[in-house]
């Protein structure tokens, strides 16, 4: 299933038997967390860049749990401390990282498509674990199991996705993944934030500025975090933004009455989300978390724990390689 | 490379009659039952552990429980060529702490899977006692691993391949010595 690329750069080009495999593979690791004893030697011996060129805490905490858990050793770079404040170039910083021979590289950064970029550029795995405004697939398939988990099946749920759409990773690899399943997805939130634009994603998508509308008949509700900067973008107060956006009990009660609440984090109580929502029975945000751990041990497992493929990476080319 | 069938080394009958005698053999040597539990690993030794805990329910009527163990996390061969092998759940009902655990395979060969199995168990828990259950013992041993119960013993050529075949798994009920030849 995941014969085709050695790498996981996006959900787009993914099918769905694909993301139903990587989604079966993390059901032993969901188990695996319930174990008194959490550490495997399963991939002792091989190594992890954790390049992490955006600051990031909880993915790449998750991503180095879960190579830890498995065995593997892990070399972490972080944009606080990086050597690009420096002025080294992208291209410079992986060469460095590659000469130290990690087994696979997870990736973080602001700009589109550099996951893509230095996957044409080692011999190794590449995880995305966030490029830019482009995807941030581990979240999306850690979303998918969660849904899948509490609601029983993945297929034709009606999706509502709150907030700021247009600068969210989250929101686009969670459209496409949701989409290859038959999701009814509704986008909301600020009309700058949500450009009609993404109705021609995939089929079903439709954009509307009006929270009540969004929400009636919702089956899941996926809250984005706000990040209060790009309020000022053009003027919109975060009271504006709390008293038409914020996902409260009153605003929930519109959706079905088991509709399920995610959060990709780090959450913002009283503006996105209310704080008893977020605590409460329809609130599976922690649950996002484990799972977390379980989908990213099992990309490691098939990813990183394959071996090396003897011929020489066929997009390798380092001559035309651009900074 | 070609595989050719030699001979058979055991009917669905001797299958039969085989289990019958090592669910009999475990509860005679347990010295009570009441911690005793069957762990399959998979895949043929977990219909081989449900077979043999419904035997131990017919005649004796002590209830054991059953697990399942997938040990493909706990293997020493990965990451030589290929994909990595389809992980599968481990399921288990129990705590395995002070348990008195009958781990059950099809074949006996290197030692290596029960190596693997054992570590898997370990991290679960601690268990009072693990012995091991096979239905064929064919040697070979590159680790020091032992059955306690074993149906069959079976001298082989390390070209050879015992394949049990089981109605659950591969619908049909046998145990084949196979040869592969060039």
């Amino acid at each position: 299933m995941l014969q085709r690329s050695s790498h996981l750069l996006e959900i787009e080009g993914l099918t769905q038997a694909e993301i139903l495999f990587i989604l079966d593979q993390a059901k032993p690791f969901q188990e695996f967390q319930r174990n008194p004893l959490k550490k495997l030697a399963t991939l002792r011996g091989k190594s992890v860049a954790l390049a992490f060129f955006e600051s990031s805490t909880r993915t790449r905490i998750s991503f180095a749990t879960a190579a830890a858990r498995l065995g593997a050793d892990t070399m972490s770079l972080q944009a606080e401390s990086s050597s690009l404040k420096k002025g080294e170039s992208l291209v410079d910083t992986i060469r460095t990282l590659e000469a130290m021979r990690p087994d696979g590289f997870v990736i973080r950064h602001a700009s589109s498509g550099a996951a893509a970029f230095i996957a044409q550029r080692v011999d190794v795995p590449v995880l995305n674990a966030g490029d830019g405004m482009h995807e941030h697939p581990t979240q999306a398939l850690l979303d998918a199991l969660t849904i899948r988990d509490r609601k029983g099946k993945l297929e034709d749920w009606n999706v509502t996705i709150l907030g700021d759409i247009i600068h969210s990773r989250v929101a686009r690899s969670n459209i496409h993944l949701l989409s290859k399943f038959g999701a009814h997805i509704t986008l909301c939130g600020p009309s700058m934030w949500v450009p009609r634009e993404f109705e021609a994603m995939a089929p079903n998508v439709r954009c509307t500025a009006r929270i009540e509308e969004a929400l009636e008949g919702a089956d899941v509700v996926m809250v984005l975090r706000v990040q209060t900067e790009r309020l000022h973008e053009p003027a919109l107060s975060p009271d504006d933004y709390i008293l038409r956006y914020q996902l409260t009990p009153e605003r929930l009660r519109l959706a079905r009455p088991e509709a399920l609440v995610l959060h990709p984090g780090p959450m913002i109580r009283g503006l996105e989300i209310d704080p008893s929502v977020a605590d409460g029975p329809q609130s599976a945000v922690l649950e996002q978390v484990t799972n977390g751990l379980a989908v990213r041990m099992a990309l490691l497992y098939h990813l990183i724990g394959r071996a090396p493929a003897d011929a020489p990476h066929p997009a390798k080319d380092r001559s035309n390689a651009s900074d | 490379m070609r595989v050719v069938e030699k001979r058979q080394l055991l009917s669905a009958d001797e299958i039969s009659r085989t289990l019958k005698r090592l669910a009999h053999e475990i509860i005679e040597k347990s010295g009570g039952t009441t911690d005793l539990a069957l762990l399959g690993i998979r895949r043929r030794g977990v219909p081989l552990a449900q077979r043999l805990a419904k035997l131990m329910r017919d005649s004796t009527h002590v209830e054991v429980p059953v697990g399942t163990l997938d040990i493909t996390l706990y293997r020493d061969d990965l990451s030589t060529v290929g994909p990595q092998p389809v992980l599968h759940s481990s399921e288990i009902d129990f705590p395995v702490d002070g348990r008195d655990l009958v781990v059950v395979d099809d074949v006996l060969y290197t030692g290596r899977t029960i190596r693997a199995a054992m570590n898997a168990l370990f991290d679960l828990g601690r268990p009072k006692r693990i012995r091991l259950c096979v239905l064929i013992d064919r040697g070979h041993r590159e680790l020091p691993v032992e059955a306690t119960f074993v149906g069959r013993h079976v001298q082989t050529s390390g070209t050879e391949i015992v394949e049990v075949r089981l109605q659950e798994v591969d619908g049909e009920e046998r145990v084949m010595l196979v040869d592969r030849v060039p």
